[in-house]
């Protein structure tokens, strides 16, 4: 964790309120999923809040995120309501897809969020964005975000090249979170650390801890600073972290891994480490935290509330808006 | 109107669009100076230049890919893939990314792409060039399909794919482009409207349905057999998704006896979905089975010896329609 940081204490609160609710947010989905309340699959991003907090308040609102499967937080983050996204995880009308895409498919035309389940598939998305914000002498930042398994594909080498050829504005940030469902990264993959990768690419790169918030915050920072205001073309960041729960909920993770690991990458908790943190600096911040606590937990109350009362689509919406322009 | 080839209307559609709308772009390889492997868009990169006409690197899937989120972010890129056989590399972005974000997305996403590519059967290119794979993407719910034969049905198709919301696959053939392949334009502007067959020769005693290429072998067998008497009527279908079914019934139930002429291959081919339609909707009508001619199911040859028998004659034409009739 950077000690020195010149943050405020008030920037420390939100890092800890967006990361809490992400939490938060997550864990009772994971409830509810296991309760049979939500449609298709859920893939928590528990344990890795602090790379898409960090790098989330770095962002616009007209800057564009491309996001995974495991993109509740990503979303969240760009500022889709946890109504509308609760409700899309059970299928709902109100859902932000009207029910259509669910957890892995997840869209907003006015926040800019574009997603692919499809591993590795998000990263020429992203390069196609970038090549319209380019073309149109914008001043838009594209995220592309995915995993270490997404860098496996022959759509992550196609993309980085495509970016730095046409030097679009495109951060790419790998949460190399170790594993590939079941893979671990050193048997499925050649080099030790993934931002080697972009160096072939001739894309500068640089390897966070993805643990520590007020790292990715800054290192983001820089590098969408240095994108905006120099044009100066892709940047990779790699951010190390862990996730705590299976690939999907419900899913055996004791298979691949041992619980030991699991504990020791628990102890590295972002939220916990932000928590110290708060607290060292002013020991009576515990009663703050405790309000937003409570506070997240009031708004996942509603948001699932709303979600519940929700009507699902009509049966009218099977076959609407397969095309733009009717047949 | 002026007579023109299947090439220059590609070309004029591709200028006209690009001189209209400064949203649209190029991409694919070898498109630049180089005019692209069949000489599509050639001067089109002297007009607009590398920022609108893209030379891709080799990388079907990523170049398509960065076409489907130029789209989502207000572009209309249409990319040429240089042969028809190299799709599959490129199927995950059109199947899983083009066809559904405007649906999956609750309809807040669009995607408009033009994908053209050429079948290119005919020049011994063999088996992972030379395919025809229309009817793959007729199964694909979200995209739309074109097949023009003729110069004016490639601009007037292409004008409109890209001016359409939707993303487009239009299907070319390498045998088309040739200078046979000549036909009357309009100077102005003008669009064909999918969904609209047309009728290319009017007749009463048994209709063919050509596709792409097969159009012209099935005039050619209309014009051999009204030597004897035998009155054929030819449709073009001309967008295969969406189907001017309206037309093809019509015609079903005026003659009574159907055959249908395509260049993919036989099994689960394009006829394969007509013929079906056709059984659903127009059965009482049918004096006798619809006859599907198609390529063989075989990975096409180099050799010209062999590939000459791929498709369907204009000879096995005449005598699918003498069985029929």
């Amino acid at each position: 964790m950077i000690d020195d940081t010149q943050l405020d204490i008030e920037k420390l609160l939100t890092f800890y309120e967006c990361m809490t609710k992400i939490r938060r947010f997550e864990e009772k989905a994971c409830e509810l999923f296991t309760r049979g309340a939500i449609s298709g699959w859920i893939h928590p991003s528990i344990g890795q809040e602090a790379v898409a907090v960090g790098v989330g308040l770095q962002l616009r609102k007209e800057d564009f995120i491309v996001i995974t499967h495991r993109g509740h937080g990503h979303a969240i983050m760009k500022g889709i309501s946890l109504k509308k996204l609760m409700a899309e995880l059970f299928g709902k009308k109100t859902g932000i897809c009207g029910g259509r895409g669910g957890s892995m498919h997840l869209f907003d035309k006015d926040l800019h969020i574009v997603s692919s389940s499809i591993v590795g598939a998000q990263i020429p998305l992203a390069v196609g964005l970038g090549l319209s914000v380019k073309y149109n002498h914008e001043n838009r930042v594209i995220v592309s975000f995915f995993g270490d398994g997404a860098t496996n594909t022959g759509a992550f080498h196609e993309g980085l090249n495509m970016a730095a050829i046409w030097k679009l504005p495109i951060l790419f940030v790998c949460e190399n979170n170790l594993y590939a469902i079941s893979t671990h990264v050193s048997t499925a993959t050649a080099v030790e650390n993934i931002a080697d990768r972009a160096t072939a690419y001739n894309i500068p790169s640089i390897i966070v801890d993805g643990n520590d918030v007020i790292e990715v915050y800054e290192t983001t920072g820089k590098i969408i600073k240095q994108i905006r205001e120099k044009n100066s073309g892709p940047y990779f960041m790699e951010c190390k972290t862990y996730r705590w729960r299976g690939h999907a909920e419900g899913e055996m993770w004791e298979l691949y891994r041992s619980k030991e690991e699991v504990e020791r990458w628990m102890k590295k908790c972002p939220i916990e480490r932000l928590r110290k943190k708060l607290l060292e600096k002013n020991p009576e911040i515990s009663k703050v935290l405790r309000t937003i606590d409570e506070k997240i937990s009031r708004e996942i109350e509603d948001a699932v509330k709303f979600a519940e009362k929700s009507p699902f689509p009509s049966l009218t919406e099977l076959t609407k808006e397969i095309y733009v322009e009717a047949q | 109107m002026r007579e023109i080839t299947y090439l220059q209307a590609i070309r004029e559609a591709l200028l006209e669009e690009m001189k209209r709308d400064e949203r649209v772009i190029l991409l694919g390889e070898d498109i630049g100076k180089y005019g692209g492997a069949f000489t599509c868009t050639k001067g089109l990169f002297e007009i607009f230049g590398p920022k609108r006409v893209i030379d891709t690197p080799i990388s079907e899937d990523g170049f398509v890919g960065a076409a489907v989120g130029a789209a989502i972010a207000g572009l209309k890129p249409v990319v040429e893939i240089m042969f028809a056989g190299f799709l599959p590399l490129c199927m995950n972005q059109i199947i899983n990314h083009a066809a559904v974000f405007h649906y999956i997305s609750g309809g807040q996403i669009k995607v408009p792409i033009v994908i053209r590519t050429p079948v290119c059967l005919g020049m011994g290119a063999g088996a992972q060039h030379a395919t025809s794979p229309i009817a793959w993407f007729m199964h694909v719910p979200g995209l739309k399909v074109a097949v023009p034969s003729t110069p004016y049905d490639v601009k007037g198709l292409l004008k409109q794919a890209i001016r359409c919301e939707d993303p487009v696959i239009l299907f070319e053939h390498m045998q088309l482009y040739r200078k046979w392949n000549r036909g009357f334009v309009p100077d102005e502007d003008y669009i064909i409207p999918f969904g609209q067959a047309d009728k290319k020769r009017e007749g009463n005693d048994i209709t063919i349905i050509g596709i792409s290429l097969m159009v012209h072998k099935a005039l050619e067998a209309a014009r051999e057999l009204a030597k004897e008497g035998i009155s054929v009527e030819v449709i073009d279908p001309r967008t295969l998704v969406p189907l001017d079914k309206e037309t093809i019934i019509k015609s079903v139930k005026k003659t009574g006896r159907v055959v249908i002429a395509e260049t993919d291959n036989k099994t689960c081919g394009v006829g394969a979905e007509l013929s079906s339609i056709i059984t659903e909707e127009a059965f009482e009508s049918l004096e006798k089975p619809v006859k599907r001619l198609a390529a063989v199911d075989v990975p096409p040859p180099v050799s010209l010896a062999l590939e000459k028998h791929l498709y369907p004659s204009t000879k096995d034409i005449i005598n699918a329609i003498k069985e029929l009739l």
